[in-house]
């Protein structure tokens, strides 16, 4: 069977360039889908399960690292994890942290003979595969949890926040931060959920976090940290996924597969 | 509070320099008279004076130009040290010069004349030393001073080149015209045309003070072209300036940051992409220019009109225009858009 790909590049003049560069590259290769943003390669790629896919470090919405991740979650189990390479203009913190985890990347403008050399890797990969791809799964999750953990400059440590502030009509709402539940990302807001209640807060949770006393408030998915003696319990549902049974509230928190390392039986 | 104790140490060895200075010219006056007792004298009333004013200035709130007490202060401190340096010092000196018979064979020689003398010495030398010190420590503050306005004209220099020949700005334009060269070598020139404008333009724009609005509108339009290639149908533009606002003469490249705001904080994060409309139009004696995206707006930056860009347009309006010229920034849910007024009659 002839190995596919998909293409996710923002910018439709790169997309068809990669395209052209890689049909002389690797002419069997066959290009399923080519997306223009990171929602849309997450939908794709499970639409198609390609073999390969391109990512785009830069698009907009979804990021090609968070991409990646939120793909790995929501990936089905029975098939093979496919082959990732990121594509970027400039971005140096990201090319170090690649280096680092060994992790296939390819710089614009794309260079003939650089292309070359990732394609034989991508060859050798896929001939190597597993088709059942759960070992490979879990290592492009290592991968990728510490990429994105590296994806600037080390943030100067922050003072821990001790109380939430949250704007109500015309008053402010001081919610003590150990009384916080969870937070959870909602489109233009940060949900703050207590044991009886919740308050919106504008600060992103990208901001909100490095605030946050890590050993207490776990990040369980891209958009949701959940403080960790407020857990009752884990359970692992058929299709291998975990979700959190929490102390005072009802609802259950879904694990992002990049978070599952966290929670293990000790 | 920090004390710069070398500092200190400086001044202490010069003013006893100085002190050595005046007890050898007085010596020179009256060279019958032994050498040791004014060397005594002036190297101990000396002594206390600079103890008095410079270990008390630590004491007291210092002006940041000078490094010493403001306007009364600066001058009861002088005073006090003084005085204090010739009570205290001639007493003393006498002391010392008693005790070790330093006064020659026939004992101190002091008649109303040498008192007047002594003390006009010391007033004169007080007043010249510690002028001297407040006059040094000045210059200094103003050659940093200096030294500091220069480093900040570099640092914005510096700053405003690299977020217009931003690096990733840079790759992804030459990567487009890289693909460009081999489906359609038309726009591969034209778009080159555009890249050789923009970057004389930004190379260009810390030695053209002004240019006319017109040559300003043709900047933003070679860079939205540029950026148009690369977005593709993610990206309209409109630019719109009336014929008889084409000369107006406007600072180089003003325009630029809010048009490179637009596209980065505003339509490249969304992913439907969206509008951007630049005008230029009368209004009551002055002049609007409008930026407006149909962009993501301040959400996730949330640099609220703060940001390098804005703040360096501010900077330049005011160094112009003072309060008549002004920048409005707003941005909602429905994109941002950013509003300069300057003055008709420059």
């Amino acid at each position: 069977m002839k190995p596919t790909a998909l293409i996710a590049e923002d910018e439709p003049l790169l997309a068809q360039a990669l395209r052209a560069e890689l049909a002389a590259a690797w002419p069997e290769l066959e290009v399923a889908a080519i997306v223009g943003d990171g929602a849309a390669a997450v939908r794709g790629a499970l639409a198609h399960r390609p073999d390969v896919l391109f990512f785009d470090i830069r698009m907009p919405g979804l990021g090609g690292l968070e991409a990646a991740a939120e793909l790995a979650d929501a990936w089905p189990q029975e098939t093979a994890f496919p082959a990732l390479v990121f594509v970027t203009a400039y971005d140096q913190y990201a090319l170090q942290a690649f280096e680092a985890q060994a992790v296939d990347y390819v710089l614009k403008p794309v260079q003939p003979a650089r292309l070359r050399k990732t394609v034989d890797k991508l060859r050798a990969a896929l001939a190597a595969r597993q088709p059942q791809g759960g070992a490979a799964l879990e290592a492009t999750l290592g991968q990728l949890r510490h990429l994105l953990q590296a994806g600037g400059p080390a943030a100067a440590p922050q003072p821990l926040l001790k109380v939430i502030q949250a704007g109500v009509g015309t008053t402010i709402r001081m919610v003590p931060i150990e009384d916080v539940v969870y937070f959870e990302a909602a489109d233009k807001y940060v949900r703050v959920v207590t044991d009886d209640g919740e308050v919106l807060v504008r600060t992103p949770l990208k901001e909100l976090l490095p605030q946050l006393d890590a050993q207490l408030f776990w990040q369980v998915h891209r958009g949701t940290v959940v403080r960790s003696t407020a857990i009752e319990s884990v359970q692992r549902d058929e299709a291998g996924k975990l979700h959190l049974v929490l102390r005072a509230r009802r609802e259950r928190i879904a694990v992002s597969r990049l978070y599952a390392h966290l929670f293990r039986a000790m | 509070m920090t004390v710069d104790w070398v500092a200190k140490l400086r001044n202490l060895l010069q003013t006893l320099a100085f002190c050595l200075a005046v007890a050898t010219l007085q010596y020179g006056f009256v060279p019958e008279r032994p050498y040791a007792p004014p060397v005594v004298y002036s190297i101990l009333i000396g002594t206390i004076t600079w103890a008095v004013i410079d270990i008390g200035r630590v004491f007291l709130r210092s002006a940041r130009e000078t490094g010493w007490p403001a306007g009364w202060r600066g001058i009861a401190l002088v005073a006090t040290g003084i005085a204090t340096g010739w009570l205290v010092g001639t007493t003393t000196a006498d002391l010392v010069c008693r005790t070790f018979q330093l006064y020659g064979p026939w004992g101190r020689m002091h008649s109303g004349a040498d008192l007047r003398a002594d003390i006009l010495i010391t007033l004169i030398a007080g007043s010249i030393g510690s002028y001297w010190f407040y006059a040094r420590n000045k210059s200094e503050y103003l050659a940093r001073r200096m030294r500091e306005a220069e480093g900040h004209a570099n640092d914005a220099r510096l700053k405003l080149l690299e977020t217009q020949l931003e690096p990733h700005m840079m790759f992804n334009t030459l990567a487009n015209l890289r693909a460009l060269i081999g489906v359609d070598p038309v726009r591969a020139q034209q778009m080159l045309d555009h890249m050789i404008a923009y970057l004389r333009a930004t190379l260009d724009a810390s030695r053209a003070a002004s240019h006319p609005l017109r040559v300003e509108f043709e900047r933003l339009h070679d860079y939205l072209e540029l950026m148009a290639i690369r977005m593709g149908p993610r990206l309209a533009y409109t630019l719109e300036l009336p014929d008889d606002l084409a000369e107006l003469p406007v600072p180089a490249l003003l325009l630029q940051p809010l048009v490179e705001n637009s596209i980065k904080h505003g339509l490249e994060p969304k992913v439907e992409g969206g509008r951007i409309e630049v005008r230029a139009r009368r209004e009551a004696g002055s002049v609007v220019i409008e930026v407006r995206d149909s962009g993501v707006g301040a959400n996730g930056q949330g640099s609220g009109g703060q940001g390098f860009g804005l703040v360096q347009i501010r900077e330049r309006l005011a160094a112009l225009h003072g309060a008549r010229a002004s920048l409005d920034f707003s941005a909602d849910t429905g994109g941002a858009q950013a509003r300069i007024a300057l003055p008709l009659a420059a």
